[in-house]
């Protein structure tokens, strides 16, 4: 290997200045974790410390992405830069299908590995007479509940969600083609019918808890009902959050046909959440 | 600091070390000594593991061996301060340097998957043939920290604990040749016959783990799991739990004693009548110091562990019953019902996602009622009252 | 050259500040690196200080210095501590120091990202330790209890300690996803032009699959302790059988992770070797293409093999089968690095600096890691081996000798590039040898422990384990001392001493050997071209 000092990027690639960011985002997740482990054991400061861990939290995001969109606007960024956050994104994106397939292993585990055990133990010996196990199921000694139908409201979901990325792709082509107002409009869309979803989504909490006796306590079923449920609405809320502020950045006027990286990366994010929630809708409200 | 190991039979020391370093990774040959490998195997799939054991460190050794004499070889010949030359190849070129390289994963292929894999399958298809032809079934339940001994086909059940006495393990005696190696009831299974252990467990995981049958297999709670021995020779056979368990895992031994056919029958006879008489008891009515004495024997075998011999637990984790207000709450309900939450309950029922098992499945009425009786007026509690083991059994 | 990169400086930090807020602030790969380093050498005291303790009660039969308790809180956060806090920032610290020098590149791709990276681990590390010093005031029963395993149910029964790690283990497991996203985004996005994937450095491959493994696993864990906790706090059933759970899920969980994290700690350093390899024999490194499919396929069999963990779990004949084969097979791509190695050394010109007798070291005794855990993944065999000493002894083979003298071999290697100094070549064969030496005196017993049936994580054993446990004690002892002559050496390096020349070895080639020692601030600024 020789090496010589031809320029390859048309620019210098931009090494940030050193920011005192990361060190409290740190601090701040420090704190919420502290706080939270303080409260689950039910000690008095435990909210106090997450409510200031979460505030750090905020403050220091909204400080660096307000820098990160500062230096793009400034135009500190190239092609190059560009191509390392969609990289970035990319595996990200990977590392959190990584953390769906956790849970979406532990409701296929238990359903058809432990399930079937537990209920198909030798008749001689079984630990539990007469469980039968099929799904749903709240296992042999949980209390009985109603699953939650897939017709009802989680089809309307499965809508709405589908609805947000055609106008998601839409407002996309809006960019693409220079239509600032169909740009808008479709991001508000968007968010708009996220938040929608999520509004569906408590009522169905709700309904599950006070009238189907469907909760987090329902065996496995209910376990992972709610958890995979849980963390996908997390999702859905990260992502109208990030969905509004790149409709803000819009409105500003932001964002070319060329360079919108923001636009891209928080688009990848809404189709993932959308095929997690597909998935969802057949394994656990249809099958 | 020579002492005996009962294993060998014979003194090991030290100095033996080397030699052993010197045989090390499995010749054959030292198999005489166990101390440098398995104890002597008294059972069908451990003379089978020990033998593949055996085959596969002979295997690795001349592996181990090949390989770090041709880098030695190397190391000696081909350095600087002898005025090597270095070469400039970079990988094999050409059929014939190929084909050398290729070699060695053949090789190894044919190690993995024929040496060492075939053998290995067989071993595995015997070890998992726990039904066929089983004699008789011995189910196994581990706790923390206990094993617990059932016999389905004549109801004989009991539980096994650790029996070195607590001076011995401060260092305030000497120790027995089989310290922490011995319990007070040990399990008896007849020698030559296949018996199908079944195993589960009351709180979490342990593993039932006697290494001369060459058998460990976990103990999971909620779920059964199963293996087989069949015992070959007369003897008594010691292990441990193998899976950390909490605070006493190291603690909870596993002693087996293997007998003749005619000598296991008389035994599990006798187990029968000692179990009819302590059940008879359970219809009488006891006397506070019948209960008191009872319970303090039964409480220094079943609770100790936990909430130690002076009542004062080992908070946070154990609850000093000295002073508990569930202990010195109300006995039973006016109308000689189960309070949620009370004392009884929670020796009957524990509490679920603690180390606190419900003992209702594990201890019988009499033991019940006499540590309830004997926790209340204990450890300066002073309650005063007692239950009888009529009363308990009518809240079974 | 360097001077004419520094003419262009296009970089935004032209006010570097100094004392504590410039390592608070950095986004420099290299001060980033250097904390990695720093942080991971008093991480690894710490970890060893904990399990001497636990050394000194193995000594003899008996209850002498603790309680059981403590006892398994201490092999646990040993565990824990050595491999998160250790082991892995030290690889990292390596991976930011070196991938930008040698691929040329001027930084890593995500600065910021990267101060991030390093300044979640001392929280995460003190959440991990925080329990301790809470049990000192009353509140809680101390850290994990569980071994660094956290097997359900022990962990929902277990105290506060529990959730200090889940929560810990969240956040290093967030650390080394963004550590792993940027040293990806580098290695795709920042190579010098000309230079291929294919020719690239293996060292930088090595890390490439790494992360890789890294972002496919640990989300895993980190959503397996999520149930654990919400088991906990929540009424979840997921490792309850009552509610139709199941404790071996967990262990399908965990060791989802855990077993590609036992190649995620010793890729970096596989990929190092051959580098110091071919420098000490001045020779090319041989097989250089078949080395990288070699990651490529451990990377991808260390997937599917997990189950080799709980093989007494009691799985169906079909599975055990399954992870046993599969597990064997890992052998074939180990030999082939092990081929290749060897081939390297094979008439070469060899010398024996410090660097090179750890690689050679690392080499043998990696060997014995190795060819046991052949054993190991039999079945039948496994029965007896599992959850014995002989385990244990695996272990610290491969995580010691294979990790920690890994890492010790990329010390001395590159310590003199990072520092410019040369650091005492006397007192780093004396800190080699008696590493070694010590090293097989502490585990080379407990092999023979295991074998003669001596189970893991008890604080009190049968007497005919006394004199093995002994001498593995006072060898750990011995091999803790040495490891003082490691830190006095690199603190002697960094102070002064005599000046290293740019290529430092005498058969070093790559990038990073053609930058001053220490390399400028802003290494690769311009870029070089690799001609083909
Ligand atoms: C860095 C760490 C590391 C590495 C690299 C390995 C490597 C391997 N390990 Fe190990 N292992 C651990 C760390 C590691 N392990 C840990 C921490 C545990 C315990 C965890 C716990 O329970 O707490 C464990 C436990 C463990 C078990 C479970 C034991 C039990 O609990 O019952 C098994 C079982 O299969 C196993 C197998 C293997 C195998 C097959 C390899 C293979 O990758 C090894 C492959 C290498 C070789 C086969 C040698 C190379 C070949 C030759 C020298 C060449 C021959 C050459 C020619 C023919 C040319 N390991
Ligand atoms: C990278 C990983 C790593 C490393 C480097 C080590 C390093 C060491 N380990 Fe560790 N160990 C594990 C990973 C590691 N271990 C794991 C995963 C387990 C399983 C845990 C479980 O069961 O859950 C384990 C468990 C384990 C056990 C089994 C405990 C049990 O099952 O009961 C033992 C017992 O001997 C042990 C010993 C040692 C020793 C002596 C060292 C030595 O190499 C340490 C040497 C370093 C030092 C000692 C530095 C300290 C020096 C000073 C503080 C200076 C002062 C020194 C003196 C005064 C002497 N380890
Ligand atoms: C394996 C450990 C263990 C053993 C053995 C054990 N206990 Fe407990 N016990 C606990 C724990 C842990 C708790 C606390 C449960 C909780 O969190 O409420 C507890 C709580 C109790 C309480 C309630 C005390 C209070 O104030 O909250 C009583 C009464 C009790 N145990 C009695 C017994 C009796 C009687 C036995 C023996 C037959 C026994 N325990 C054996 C672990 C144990
Ligand atoms: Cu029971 Cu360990
Ligand atoms: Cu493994």
């Amino acid at each position: 290997m020789t090496a010589s000092h031809a320029t390859p990027h048309a620019g210098h690639y931009y090494v940030p200045q050193p920011s005192l960011y990361p060190v409290f985002l740190s601090g701040g997740m420090f704190l919420l974790a502290l706080g939270f482990i303080l409260l689950m054991n039910k000690f008095a400061p435990g909210p106090w410390v997450m409510a200031g861990g979460a505030a750090v939290i905020v403050f220091v995001l909204f400080k660096w992405f307000g820098a990160v969109i500062a230096e793009n606007q400034r135009g500190a960024y190239t092609d190059w830069e560009d191509k390392s956050f969609r990289q970035g994104m990319v595996w990200f994106i990977g590392s959190e299908v990584m953390f769906f397939a956790a849970f979406f292993a532990a409701l296929f585990y238990c359903r058809t590995i432990s399930v079937p055990a537990l209920a198909g133990m030798d008749p001689l010996f079984t630990l539990y007479q007469g469980y039968t196990g099929g799904w749903p199921t709240a296992g042999p000694k949980g209390a009985s509940f109603t699953p939650m139908g897939a017709w009802g409201i989680p089809s309307i979901n499965t809508a709405l969600l589908l609805t947000s990325g055609v106008t998601l792709t839409w407002a996309h082509w809006g960019l693409m083609k220079a239509k600032r107002s169909q740009l808008n409009l479709g991001l508000i869309l968007t968010v708009l019918l996220g938040v929608t979803f999520l509004a569906f989504q408590a009522y169905e909490y709700h309904h599950a808890y006070t009238e189907l006796g469907l909760t987090m306590g329902a065996g496995v079923y209910g376990a992972t009902f709610f958890m995979l449920t849980g963390f996908h609405g997390f999702h859905v809320t990260l992502g109208a959050i990030m969905l509004a502020v790149v409709a803000g950045r819009s409105l500003a006027g932001h964002f070319d046909a060329k360079r919108h990286f923001a636009f891209e990366a928080v688009a990848w994010y809404w189709h993932f959440v959308d095929v997690v929630w597909l998935l969802l809708f057949v394994v656990i409200y249809w099958l | 600091m020579t002492t005996l190991n009962p294993r060998s039979g014979g003194p090991c020391r030290p100095s033996r070390f080397i030699a052993g370093l010197a045989l090390s990774l499995g010749a054959g040959s030292a198999l005489a000594d166990y101390t440098w490998n398995f104890p002597k195997p008294v059972t069908p799939i451990g003379r089978d593991t020990l033998s593949m054991h055996n085959q596969f460190m002979v295997i690795i050794t001349v592996l181990f061996v090949v390989v770090f004499a041709i880098m030695v070889y190397s190391m000696l010949k081909h350095r600087k301060s002898v005025g090597a030359e270095p070469a400039r190849f970079s990988g094999p070129t050409g059929v014939l340097q190929w084909f050398w390289v290729l070699v060695p994963f053949a090789i190894l292929l044919f190690i993995d998957f024929v040496l060492m894999g075939i053998p290995a399958f067989h071993a595995v298809i015997d070890m998992e043939d726990t039904r066929t032809k089983a004699d008789m079934v011995l189910k196994v339940t581990g706790m923390q920290w206990k094993w617990q001994y059932e016999y389905p086909d004549s109801g004989v059940k009991f539980i096994s604990t650790l029996a070195t006495p607590r001076e011995q393990i401060d260092g305030t005696a000497t120790k027995g040749e089989h310290y922490l190696l011995e319990v007070d009831n040990e399990v008896v299974l007849p020698v030559g016959k296949k018996v199908r252990v079944l195993l589960t467990s009351t709180d979490v995981i342990h593993t039932w783990w006697v290494p001369q049958f060459g058998v460990k297999r976990d103990a999971i709670p909620g779920f059964l799991r199963e293996t087989w021995v069949r015992i070959e020779e007369p003897g008594v056979y010691r292990g441990q739990c193998a899976e950390l368990c909490g605070k006493d895992h190291g603690f909870m031994p596993v002693v087996v004693r293997a007998v003749p056919e005619a000598e296991y029958v008389a035994w599990v006879d006798k187990k029968k009548t000692e179990l009819a008489a302590a059940a008879a008891g359970g219809d009488k009515t006891w006397t506070r110091d019948e209960l008191m004495a009872h319970g303090k024997d039964a409480y220094e075998k079943n609770c100790a562990a936990c909430h130690q011999p002076t009542g004062q637990g080992l908070p946070p984790a154990f609850p000093a019953l000295a002073g508990s207000k569930i202990v010195n709450g109300p006995l039973l309900s006016p109308d000689g019902k189960l309070i949620p939450d009370s004392h009884v309950d929670r020796v009957m029922n524990g509490k679920t996602g603690t180390a606190m098992q419900a003992f209702k499945n594990t201890l019988s009425d009499v033991d019940i009622a006499a540590i309830v009786t004997y926790e209340r007026n204990s450890f300066g509690n002073t309650k005063g009252d007692m239950i009888q083991p009529a009363q308990i059994k009518a809240l079974r | 050259m360097n001077t004419a990169a520094h003419t262009l400086d296009h970089h935004g930090d032209h006010a570097q500040p100094s004392g504590i807020l410039r390592w608070l602030t950095t986004t420099n790969h290299k001060d980033i690196g250097t904390m990695y380093m720093t942080f991971s050498l008093l991480m690894f005291f710490v970890g060893g200080a904990m399990i001497l303790a636990v050394r000194a009660e193995l000594f003899q039969p008996g209850l002498q210095l603790m309680k059981p308790e403590f006892f398994n809180q201490l092999i646990g956060v040993h565990a824990l501590v050595m491999i998160f806090a250790a082991l892995m920032p030290a690889a990292t610290g390596f991976a930011n120091w070196m991938i930008p020098l040698m691929i040329g590149a001027p930084d890593m791709a995500l600065p910021r990202l990267n101060n991030w990276g390093f300044w979640l681990l001392p929280p995460a590390a003190f959440l991990l330790t925080l329990p301790f010093i809470l049990a000192l005031f009353g509140i809680g029963d101390g850290a994990v209890a569980t071994g660094w395993t956290l097997y359900a149910p022990l962990s929902v029964q277990g105290g506060i300690g529990v959730d200090f790690a889940i929560f810990s283990i969240h956040i290093l497991g967030i650390s080394s996803i963004m550590g792993s996203i940027n040293i990806i985004a580098t290695i795709l996005n920042m190579r010098a032009p000309g230079m291929t994937l294919m020719k690239m450095p293996l060292f930088c491959w090595g890390w490439l699959v790494t992360a890789v493994l890294l972002i496919i696993t640990l989300p895993v864990l980190a959503g397996g302790v999520t149930m654990l906790l919400t088991d906990r706090h929540f009424g979840t059933h997921f490792f309850d059988a009552a509610g139709g759970g199941d404790p071996i899920l967990f262990q399908h969980l965990f060791w989802f992770f855990g077993h590609p994290e036992v190649y995620i700690l010793l890729l970096p350093v596989w990929g190092l070797m051959p580098h110091v390899l071919s420098t000490f024999t001045r020779k090319p490194i041989y097989g250089h293409t078949a080395q990288v499919w070699s990651f490529i396929a451990i990377g991808v069999l260390g997937l599917i093999v997990w189950g080799h963990h709980f093989l007494t779990a009691g799985m169906p004949v079909p599975a055990l089968l399954y992870f046993m084969y599969s597990t064997m097979s890992i052998s074939l791509p180990l030999a082939v690095l092990f081929f290749c190695w060897i081939a390297t050394m094979w008439r070469g010109a060899m010398s024996f600096e410090t660097p090179m007798l750890f690689a050679v070291g690392f080499i043998v005794l990696f060997g014995i890691a190795g060819l046991t855990g052949l054993v190991l993944a039999d079945v039948a065999a496994d029965a007896q081996y599992h959850h014995s000493y002989f385990v244990v002894a695996h272990f610290h083979y491969a995580l010691f000798t294979g990790g920690i003298m890994g890492v010790m071999t990329g010390v001395y290697y590159w310590l003199p590039k990072w520092t410019g100094h040369m650091y005492n070549e006397r007192l780093g064969k004396l800190h080699f040898w008696l590493t070694v030496i010590s090293f097989n005196l502490t585990f080379m017993p407990q092999f023979f422990l295991g074998l003669a049936g001596m189970p893991r994580r008890i604080p009190d054993y049968a007497l005919q384990f006394a004199e093995f446990n002994a001498i593995s004690t006072v060898g750990a002892f011995i091999l803790g001392l040495s490891q003082l002559l490691f830190a006095y050496n690199i603190w002697r390096c960094v102070k002064g001493g005599e000046k290293a020349s740019d290529a430092v070895w005498e058969g070093t080639s790559g990038l990073e050997w053609q930058l001053s020692s220490p390399p400028p601030h802003h290494s690769w600024d311009i870029q070089p071209v690799i001609k083909a």
